[in-house]
């Protein structure tokens, strides 16, 4: 194995296999997704991310053909697809709203589209018990859909897109419905499916401990537009707008005017009775500029006393405390009013916690905590 | 109490207007023709007593619609033209319920009205415009020959043919209405998720479309095929001497020979007939109940 990093949206010579130009699609009056330029690489797990109706679907259903775009184009594997019908497309959706066959079996829903394949029986047998397997499904082979949980209805509708190995997956919220437990487990079997068969996969979550996990870049639309695209490290360490950075994960954002300090450093007026913030930032800002100061709650310190060395010290009482049993998020309330949250890992007992409700504690972090945002 | 009354209710009215009506049928069809008023024998007398007049009661008109084969012949004549009936009715009637249901939604109630509109006039009268539609100097004609189609007119009134344009024409409602319900139900991601997995357009339409629409299917035959195999009026004014209906031969018996034991015989085997498509329909009705829940 090599240990090349898979990034192929960094390599200019390689060629998308889902280009998305200029798509605009309209229902009546109706913007759903706006003059949207993408392009997705083969061997992708590319997660799309966003408020409901901001679009994800309507983005999968052009991919699939069962929308056209309004305006621009889409090409497949260097290919406009737009001329091209569903069924000729080695393209499968898993639909959000599971869309099984209610005359059909489980068998046979799984086995639909194997069929239309006029591949050999025996074949399909077998391509469908190992879907059955994948999904834990072996003992509803036979019963309708009407006759299964919610989250066995998701599980057959995953094993029938799966079923064909397409070369493009769209998978509509596919893990919604599962329990915790079995969700990542799934995860990892979608990886393994697609570290086995390369299948490139679009898939639409609202979980973003899920998009984390598999994506190799996420995407993060609202209103038909995409705010940011890129790998889930950076999505969450350097967002590129106060959207992205608090749809994705818990974040403190300060707003405030930025002063040039030197060095890519900028000292942040935030408040008539503090100190001014220190922050670092590649993207510069002018003097006076308003900016938006992001800092995730786990790089913030909590300290009983003021630290020495510490570049942003600021002094509150604990207004509340949510548990979340592996850590604690503490919201702690500054002189000035703001409420900022600070999270710690709970490595002892709840009853051996060092702080309690109105505790006057220290949140402290450093220059390169948190990220500069302009507004 | 309450109970009592809710179950009890359906059933008066069962007994009240089915059994007693077919009680007294079948007493009348297991009598002898009389010259009489009523015209047949025995009437009920309270002096003899129920076993003398029960013992007065014999099978004689069953035996006899066995060895006249014009009863039988009748029998089957109208099934089979129930049965073609039924089967134009459905090729008719499902791509009107399917253009119906893939209508844009604020044109279904208006599409849905002009289904029914046609029940706001007289069976009768519109039965008769067809007479004057169909005959040999009827609108029919007269535009086929101005048109130059044709240069004799056609001769459809008094067939068979008339028949069936009568019955198709009198019950498509029947049918478009319950295959409307199942294909308005359905839901349009299961096609897209059809043609997804490799279905084309047509091929689609038979593995989904139409086993979702089986139920509609069912009731609106059946909802056809039940009053046409019994149907008096549309062949007696549409059809000709040729036209054997079971309905037609016990109107003639009833009115024309005033045999009404015949006659009563006659519909009892009909209503026996018309049991097991009725049961059929009845279950068909349950299951999609359940499929409903
Ligand atoms: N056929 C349609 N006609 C009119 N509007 C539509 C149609 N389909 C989608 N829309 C609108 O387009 C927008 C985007 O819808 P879409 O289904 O793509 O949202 P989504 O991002 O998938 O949301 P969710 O997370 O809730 O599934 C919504 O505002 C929706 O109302
Ligand atoms: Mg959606």
């Amino acid at each position: 194995m090599s240990n090349t990093v898979f990034a192929p949206w960094d390599d200019p010579s390689e060629r998308p296999l889902i280009k998305f130009q200029n798509v605009t699609k309209r229902f009546g009056t109706f913007t759903a997704i706006d003059d949207l330029t993408v392009e997705i690489f083969e061997r992708e797990f590319f997660a799309l991310l966003g408020p409901s109706g901001c679009g994800k679907t309507t983005l999968m259903r052009m991919l699939a053909g069962f929308e056209t775009p309004t305006e621009g184009a889409i090409d497949l594997a260097g290919q406009n697809i737009a001329m091209v019908p569903p069924n000729l497309r080695s393209v499968n959706m898993m639909f959000q709203s599971y869309a099984l066959f209610p005359h059909l079996s489980i068998w046979d829903n799984i086995a639909f589209g194997l069929r239309r394949e006029r591949m050999p029986k025996d074949q399909i047998n077998e391509r469908v018990s190992e879907m059955l397997r994948l999904t834990h499904l072996e003992k509803f082979a036979r019963r309708k859909p009407h006759q299964i949980s919610g989250g066995q209805r998701q599980r057959v509708a995953l094993a029938r897109s799966l079923a064909k190995a397409p070369k493009l997956l769209l998978l509509d919220e596919p893990l919604g419905a599962l329990d915790k437990k079995l969700r990542q487990e799934t995860q990892f079997e979608l990886m393994d499916i697609q570290e086995k068969t390369g299948t490139t996969f679009v898939i639409v979550t609202h979980d973003q401990e899920e998009a984390m996990t598999v994506a190799s870049r996420v995407a993060v639309m609202d209103h038909g537009k995409i705010i940011q695209i890129a790998t889930p490290d950076k999505i969450y360490e350097e967002p590129n707008s106060v959207y992205v950075a608090d749809f994705i994960g818990d974040v403190n954002i300060i707003p405030g005017t930025a002063t040039p300090s030197g060095d890519d450093t900028f000292a942040i007026q935030w408040s008539e009775e503090t100190a001014p913030l220190t922050a670092k930032s590649a993207i510069p800002f002018a003097l006076d500029e308003t900016c938006h100061l992001a800092i995730r709650p786990e790089k913030v310190a909590i300290t009983a006393d003021k630290p020495d060395d510490a570049t942003n010290a600021v002094q509150g009482k604990i207004l509340d405390i949510a548990y979340l049993g592996n850590s604690s998020t503490y919201h702690v309330e500054l002189t000035n009013g703001a409420v900022i949250k600070a999270q710690t890992a709970n490595t002892r007992r709840i009853s051996r916690r060092a702080f309690t409700w109105e505790d006057t504690v220290w949140l402290s972090w450093t220059a390169t905590a948190g990220v500069l945002l302009a507004s | 109490m309450q109970r009592f009354f809710l179950v009890f209710i359906p059933y008066i009215w069962l007994v009240a207007l089915f059994l007693i009506p077919f009680a007294m049928v079948l007493k009348i069809a297991l009598s002898d023709i009389a010259i009489a008023i009523p015209p047949y024998v025995p009437k009920f007398d309270w002096a003899e007593g129920i076993r003398a007049f029960l013992a007065q009661l014999d099978l004689e008109n069953f035996i006899w619609l066995t060895q006249d084969d014009l009863y039988w012949k009748a029998y089957i004549s109208s099934l089979r033209i129930a049965v073609f009936s039924t089967l134009c009715t459905l090729l008719i009637g499902y791509p009107i319920a399917y253009a119906m249901a893939r209508a844009p939604s604020e044109w279904r109630p208006t599409l849905m009205m002009l289904v029914i509109l046609p029940f706001w006039t007289s069976f009768l009268i519109r039965v008769y415009a067809w007479m004057g539609i169909l005959s040999n100097e009827g609108i029919l004609n007269q535009f086929l020959l101005w048109t130059g189609v044709i240069s004799d007119p056609l001769v459809i009134l008094n067939t068979n043919t008339a028949v069936y344009i009568g019955i198709v024409y009198t019950y498509l409602p029947f049918m478009i209405l319950p295959i409307y319900s199942a294909l308005e139900r359905l839901d349009t991601s299961l096609i897209e998720a059809a043609e997804d997995l490799g279905c084309s357009r047509i091929s689609a339409f038979w593995l989904v479309t139409i086993p979702l629409s089986k139920t509609g299917i069912i009731a609106g035959s059946f909802l056809v095929f039940i009053p046409t195999l019994g149907e008096f009026v549309i062949p007696s004014l549409l059809g000709g001497s040729d036209t054997l209906m079971i309905g037609k031969v016990l109107w003639e018996e009833f009115f024309s020979n005033r045999d009404w034991p015949v006659a009563s015989a006659v519909a009892v085997i009909l209503l026996l007939l018309l049991v097991v498509p009725i049961v059929l329909f009845q279950r068909n009705q349950q299951k999609q109940q359940e499929a409903e829940q």
